[in-house]
């Protein structure tokens, strides 16, 4: 089956479809966007299924949600060979592979309580992204493992 | 030196450390030709946390480039008590100051501060975080007793947790010493240090044990196992009386060993260590006038006049 058909198989209206994320890790894709299926917009998950380039692959469709760059970003972090459909009107109108960025934004609470980043302070927290890692550019703490336990809740 | 905030010893290279250090060794051969030096400057210090050493030793800096301070006082008596962000405090006082010196108990504050201010800032310390001019300072002794060439220098104490550790092994690096780490295990170098040593390719080894490694030694770096980091008393005292030393200690070290200590010590170092040509940590702490008066003069400007 290829990626178009697959695509057609439950179109979804407006939101977005993420594919190519590696198999296993879609639930954590879902935890660093902040998704529960509680708002009661449709969401599909598929894992582990079968893909050329993968192995294995999780695909994820939200409707009614267009990612920001900073939670692409992230997201990259996790799913590094992931590919972002934005649908409107059961249309692909953008599609692109996510990039890992130097920096992330706004997205990661600093592990170190001590780290002037997690007070109040007019900052957002910032980490550069190391080859295995994000560092935060304030505290200079190393998350390696567990990057989705770190998200920052709005 | 390129820089304008002082924040982290990683920011320094050899040559900005040379260039330090040789001006602060100018400047300690006859400090009465930069008496005048500064003299319309003012230097406003924050100190967000009690250290009145290295705050007189800013003021005394300052004082004795022709320049004044200005001072917020304790954090008890000033509007940070009322719940002030950082960030606000040092846009106030940069319109007070022509250079700001920061001392607080919060890792990446400093770095945080720079960001909001144009006039040059330095760190005096931001919790574990980093404390370049101590960093500047130990490597001034270290250079005047042992040389950079082919260093042999162990840091022992609490590594985890001690900042002036933290600065300094970036340092070392940039010097290529050969660096031995002795603690408790519970207290070794945090990951993030490691990390920047290993990508540095520093030449490192981590020990236990003092006695295994001291005879090697041309420099002994004490610092402070604090109490506080130990969940009871017994435990601290069994771990911290390892760590420390006296003469009958330095029997096995080199005749020319230099032991230096950021101080305040407790009970690390007997005292009568200090009758012994071992003991530089005096030496180390005056240092700090010209080290801090060759930086300030250097971030402030420092071209002949
Ligand atoms: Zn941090």
């Amino acid at each position: 089956m290829t990626d178009d058909q697959q695509l057609r198989v439950s179109k979804i209206k407006n939101g977005t479809v993420i594919d190519h994320i590696a198999g296993g890790q879609a639930l954590n894709v879902l935890a660093i966007l902040g998704i529960d299926g509680g708002s009661g917009d449709a969401l599909s998950v598929a894992m582990n299924v079968p893909s050329d380039r993968l192995g294995k692959k999780d695909i994820v469709k939200i409707e009614g949600r267009e990612l920001s760059q900073a939670e692409v970003d992230v997201l990259s972090l996790i799913a590094p060979a992931a590919s972002i459909n934005i649908v409107r009107e059961y249309d692909v109108v953008e599609k692109h592979r996510v990039e890992r960025p130097e920096v992330v934004e706004g997205v990661l609470e600093c592990p170190n309580h001590n780290c002037i980043s997690t007070k109040d302070e007019p900052v957002e927290s910032r980490f550069a992204v190391t080859d295995d890692g994000v560092r935060c550019e304030y505290c200079e703490t190393i998350i390696r493992d567990d990057l989705p336990a770190h998200i920052l809740v709005e | 030196m390129r820089h304008d905030h002082i924040i982290s010893a990683k920011q320094l290279s050899r040559a900005d450390i040379e260039e330090v250090l040789d001006h602060a060794a100018t400047i300690a051969a006859d400090p009465t030709a930069f008496a005048d030096r500064h003299s319309d400057t003012l230097l406003g210090l924050l100190f967000f946390e009690p250290s009145t050493r290295t705050k007189m030793s800013f003021a005394t800096a300052m004082k004795r480039l022709g320049g004044d301070i200005v001072d917020m006082g304790s954090v008890e008596s000033s509007s940070v008590k009322k719940g002030e962000s950082l960030a606000d405090t040092v846009r106030v006082v940069e319109g007070y100051a022509d250079a700001l010196v920061l001392r607080h108990p919060m890792e990446g504050s400093a770095k945080m501060a720079s960001e909001f201010v144009d006039v040059p800032l330095v760190n005096a310390g931001d919790g574990a975080g980093q404390h370049p001019t101590q960093t500047l300072l130990d490597l001034y002794t270290i250079r005047e007793n042992a040389g950079f060439d082919d260093l042999t220098i162990g840091i022992m104490g609490d590594l985890k947790y001690g900042r002036t550790v933290h600065s300094l092994a970036h340092a070392l690096t940039t010097v290529d010493a050969h660096q031995h780490f002795i603690s408790p295990e519970s207290l070794q170098l945090p990951r993030s240090v490691r990390y920047d040593l290993h990508e540095q390719g520093a030449d490192v080894r981590e020990h236990t044990d003092l006695d295994e490694i001291l005879p090697a030694l041309d420099v002994l770096y004490v610092t402070r196992i604090q109490r506080e980091r130990f969940p009871d008393e017994s435990e601290y005292r069994e771990v911290a009386g390892q760590y420390q030393i006296d003469t009958g200690t330095l029997d096995a070290a080199k005749d020319d060993l230099t032991v230096m200590h950021p101080l305040p010590r407790v009970d690390e170092i007997a005292h009568e260590v200090d009758r012994t040509d071992h003991a530089k940590y005096f030496e180390q702490a005056h240092n700090g006038v010209p080290v801090r008066m060759a930086l300030l003069d250097l971030i402030l400007g420092g071209e002949p006049r």
